[in-house]
């Protein structure tokens, strides 16, 4: 079983550019990147799209389907109303190179302004050990497939350009979460949160989570006990008077 | 220099919100139950009478809004009568804990910053301002003071629960259930399950520690907690809501419009 459908496929470059409309068939159980794998066989053969595993675990296929950011490959053609037109865009965030492919490095440019982790010493015999339920806690997070889907809807840096100076996203602030609760860790990456990498822009609307297609709890889990760690650091008078305490004891 | 796609929409070739779904009908929903809350509620406090159903008509039931009544002014509830000088009504002195609680709320605040500040109103929806600082500045910066709206509200849950108990005297030391004392108790049941699933005390509680094995106890207490933070969201709704049913069932009670049935 087979449909005609309506597909609308932002095409462009660094130029500019526009929708493009596409009379395509969308067979039985495909998914959209199927779909536009077709237009690009049969219609549009210089049409750019990235793409890999085909199976929601490269994180390579990210676009805007119908306006809601979503990988390709996870995005059944079925869930769309019949003889509706589909529109597919690129990521807003980042700048465009060419049709369905933008360019993510300021990601990366992101990702390396995060010192990495910094294990204290081993124990007596060479091991380093952590207990099962402090590696479950940060297995959350690792789950993560960059597929920048969270980066792309945050409206912090979606609709303000200015702050990807100081806004990292929540995708580099889960990051920090996840080797500040790390028991092993060192590090103390509470001020570059606050004072660098912009965790206080954040406002909790929670658009992150409700895109992540590994449905991690990016707000509750990582980003607001980050804010809260950061209220530890610099607002919070008790915390403050516990940790002088302990210095001198 | 690469061209982002919002020069592209600068130029016209692509629509800032490509949503067409309805994406609007959340916020639009929640921007009038908070605005309505937010109207009864004023109301309420300053409407000093009727709060508190009592031997007149056979209960003792005292709207949420005014307790604990720490006034002489409650006229029958359980008084402490601390502020004895307090010319206005009793509700309104209540009133900060909670709204300092709510308001400063993670959920609230997606909530209200989504349908009231249209920050953005949906995700993938353009934000509604042209700059935008977040929680950086005054007086959004505030926010940080979550932890001790906390701190304040832990004993409301437990006063309700007392109010209550009272409420299941009838009076001359009889004992018995009406339908306003089930509603008081799911009033201050809900309240506890919202304020027991805060991210701030999940956080306090044990969510600050990096080694859960290093302690136990606070571990076991971040899981509880954790349970009831699932559903924040939920309870922060159930909650609101039915704090206002509750006010508004004492009042018709206390009016003598409708008789709180005895179930026994």
């Amino acid at each position: 079983m087979s449909d005609q459908v309506t597909m609308k496929v932002w095409r462009g470059d660094t130029d500019g550019g526009g929708f493009h409309e596409f009379a395509v068939e969308a067979r039985e159980g495909e998914v959209v990147l199927d779909v536009i794998h077709r237009i690009q066989a049969t219609q549009a053969n210089d049409l750019a799209v990235r793409w890999n595993c085909k199976a929601g675990k490269c994180g390579s296929c990210s676009a805007e389907i119908n306006g809601l950011p979503r990988l390709m490959c996870m995005t059944r053609m079925s869930t769309f109303e019949p003889g509706q037109p589909i529109t597919v865009a690129p990521m807003k965030t980042f700048p465009v190179m060419k049709d369905l492919v933008t360019d993510v490095s300021f990601n990366f440019e992101m990702a390396k302004r995060i010192p990495a982790f910094s294990p204290r010493p081993p124990d007596a015999d060479g091991k380093r050990r952590m207990a099962q339920r402090d590696v479950e806690r940060s297995q959350e997070f690792r789950k993560c497939i960059e597929c920048f889907l969270c980066q792309n809807v945050c409206h912090v840096i979606r609709d303000h350009e200015e702050n990807k100076q100081h806004f990292a996203g929540p995708r580099f602030l889960m990051r920090i979460t996840e080797l500040e609760m790390h028991p092993l860790d060192t590090g103390d990456r509470i001020p570059l949160a606050r004072e660098e990498l912009g965790i206080p822009y954040c406002n909790i609307t929670k658009c992150c989570t409700e895109v992540c297609p590994e449905h991690i709890h990016i707000t509750d889990n990582a980003l607001i006990p980050l804010k809260e760690r950061v209220v530890d650091h610099y607002f919070d008078p008790i915390v403050w008077l516990g940790r002088k305490i302990r210095r001198k004891g | 220099m690469a061209v982002g796609t919002l020069e592209a929409e600068r130029r016209g070739t692509r629509p800032a919100n490509l949503r067409v779904d309805w994406w609007w009908l959340q916020p639009a929903i929640t921007f009038v139950v908070l605005l309505g809350f937010v109207v009864y509620s004023t109301w309420t406090v300053f409407t000093p009478h009727d709060f508190y159903a009592g031997p007149s008509v056979g209960r003792h039931y005292l709207s949420p809004y005014y307790s604990p009544c720490i006034t002489n002014r409650c006229k029958g509830g359980t008084t402490w009568n601390l502020v004895s000088w307090w010319p206005f009504s009793a509700g309104i002195l209540m009133m900060p804990f909670p709204i300092l609680f709510r308001a400063t709320c993670y959920y609230y605040r997606k909530a209200y910053y989504r349908s009231f500040w249209l920050s953005p109103p949906a995700c993938a929806v353009p934000d509604a301002h042209g700059s935008y600082t977040g929680e950086s500045r005054f007086p959004l910066i505030l926010q940080n003071l979550h932890r001790f709206a906390f701190y304040l509200i832990i004993p409301f849950p437990i006063i309700l629960l007392w109010e209550a108990i009272k409420g299941l005297e009838f009076g001359s030391g009889h004992w018995g259930l009406g339908l306003g004392s089930i509603i008081l108790f799911v009033n201050a049941f809900l309240l506890g399950f919202y304020t027991l699933g805060c991210h701030a005390g999940r956080h306090i509680c044990g969510g600050h520690l990096n080694a859960f094995s290093k302690g136990p106890v606070r571990y076991w207490v971040w899981k509880q907690m954790t349970r009831f933070n699932l559903h924040h969201m939920g309870w922060a709704w159930t909650s609101l809501v039915f704090v206002a049913w509750t006010d508004i069932y004492i009042r018709l009670v206390a009016s003598g419009v409708i008789h709180d049935p005895r179930l026994f």
